[in-house]
């Protein structure tokens, strides 16, 4: 066992955990964080992608003994006194979903997006979200909801909700 | 799946994983990034019974400039390589290539050394490391040695580096002014090489006086497709020109066959990729 002291959505947890936890397991079944989903355990589908130090990643190819010391963005940290991250509500509003499996990983990667690169084209955006993989929408709504949240997030934007909600920014930038 | 059981320990100098790799034996399997490693073990295809984690070792993180060369750390991610101001001004190829390594979220936890040591003939960094001529720097019980890229590739997933040893360094000689485009062909946006072709070339007044092409894919270790160079050197770079050098391509390769493609496949998609990726990089 392994002593670990993690951060995550702005609290801080210790745990013994086995050096083989994912950290993907580590979230849900430790801490009960169950909007982050396993979906392909391949590395490829991108629905397990959390932010970690500010960076997103596939939190099924790391383990939960590397993000000592380190703090861990989930979907579930994302909303704000009640209202949601404005990349969330730009997938509602968008309809940028239909099953909703893929949509925790498309927005925590979508968002890490928009922190490298606040202006993406559409074909930004499209390369931005390779790693994530969605089998119901053909991404055109999923596409049209990172334009929109872009718009809203852009400094200087009027929208009214980030005045209370001071909207999470991810991607190291 | 979950991997088995190891151990784990994670040290903070160079010295300290050399010691870990001591004790640890011939069971100790080394993580950098943890990208193809942490899938090869969920799949049980590997089960070390102790895993030495880098991620802790600052020094072999980061960049610096040293004379004629550009040296990079092992565990420098594919993140800050993509985005390096010192790579884009002297080895733009590693990094051309290093863009198109998998997905973000990969490339902000995969490491160049990790990559190199990992040595798998579809990764998309050892060709342009062979055709820059890097130099390896490896560390071992007895001290460092120093390995050129030419004889640090020796086969499927093998490389130079002994039992024991780590990589730590990767020297790149600066290729100023040159220019190099990574030409990649594959199925869908994350799925491995099929084949690609790291170009770099040099032209001067129209003419390109230097090239250096790298193959991904075409053996079980990059090669140099060097018919093709020497073809290329003293040619305008027109695309009749080049298109008629780059038939050379598959010269001296030894492609494989699988669900993706056949040999003669890809020995067609070699010659077709470096003409691209030639007319590309003197563009």
């Amino acid at each position: 066992m392994a002593r670990i002291r993690t951060t995550v959505d702005g609290l801080v947890y210790e745990d013994d955990v086995e050096p083989r936890m994912l950290l993907v397991q580590y979230l849900r079944e430790r801490l009960g964080k169950t909007g982050t989903v396993i979906g392909c355990d391949t590395s490829n589908c991108g629905a397990c992608t959390v932010h970690l130090d500010g960076m997103s990643v596939k939190s099924c190819s790391v383990l939960a003994v590397q993000a000592n010391g380190a703090e861990v963005l989930t979907i579930e940290g994302l909303e704000r006194d009640g209202q949601l991250h404005p990349m969330q509500q730009a997938f509602h509003d968008n309809h940028a979903l239909q099953c909703g499996y893929c949509t925790p990983g498309m927005i925590m990667q979508s968002i890490d997006l928009l922190g490298d690169n606040p202006d993406p084209s559409e074909h930004e955006i499209r390369e931005g979200i390779e790693g994530n993989l969605c089998r119901c929408t053909g991404y055109q709504n999923i596409v049209r909801a990172v334009q929109d949240a872009a718009s809203k997030m852009k400094p200087g934007a009027s929208a009214t909700q980030q005045s209370s909600a001071q909207p999470v920014a991810g991607g190291g930038a | 799946m979950i991997p088995a059981q190891f151990d784990y320990v994670r040290p903070t100098t160079v010295e300290e994983a050399v010691q870990a790799l001591r004790d640890g034996g011939d069971d100790a399997k080394l993580l950098a990034g943890g990208q193809s490693l942490l899938p090869v073990l969920r799949l049980r295809m590997a089960d070390p019974s102790l895993i030495i984690d880098l991620g802790g070792i600052a020094e072999l993180k980061g960049l610096r400039e040293e004379g004629n060369e550009v040296v990079v750390g092992a565990m420098t991610s594919h993140h800050d390589v993509a985005r390096d101001d010192t790579l884009r001004q002297h080895v733009a190829l590693i990094q051309e290539a290093t863009k198109t390594v998998a997905d973000p979220q990969v490339r902000h936890r995969g490491t160049l050394g990790g990559a190199l040591a990992h040595a798998d003939p579809a990764g998309d960094l050892a060709a342009p490391a062979l055709a820059l001529d890097a130099q390896f720097v490896i560390a071992g019980p007895n001290g460092t040695r120093t390995v050129a890229a030419a004889d640090f590739f020796e086969d499927y997933f093998t490389t130079a580096i002994g039992e024991g040893e780590l990589l730590t360094e990767i020297r790149f000689p600066k290729f100023t002014g040159w220019g190099a485009r990574y030409e990649k062909f594959n199925r869908v946006a994350q799925a491995w090489s099929i084949v690609a072709v790291a170009a770099t070339v040099k032209v001067e007044g129209g003419t390109i006086s230097e090239a250096r092409i790298g193959l991904t894919n075409m053996a079980g270790t990059p090669v140099r497709a060097r018919a093709v160079e020497s073809a290329l050197v003293g040619q305008s770079a027109s695309e009749e020109n080049v298109r008629k050098a780059a038939q050379a391509a598959a010269e001296g390769t030894s492609p494989t066959a699988d669900a993706d493609a056949g040999s003669d496949y890809r020995e067609h998609l070699a010659r077709v990729l470096t003409g691209r990726a030639v007319l590309a990089a003197a563009g």
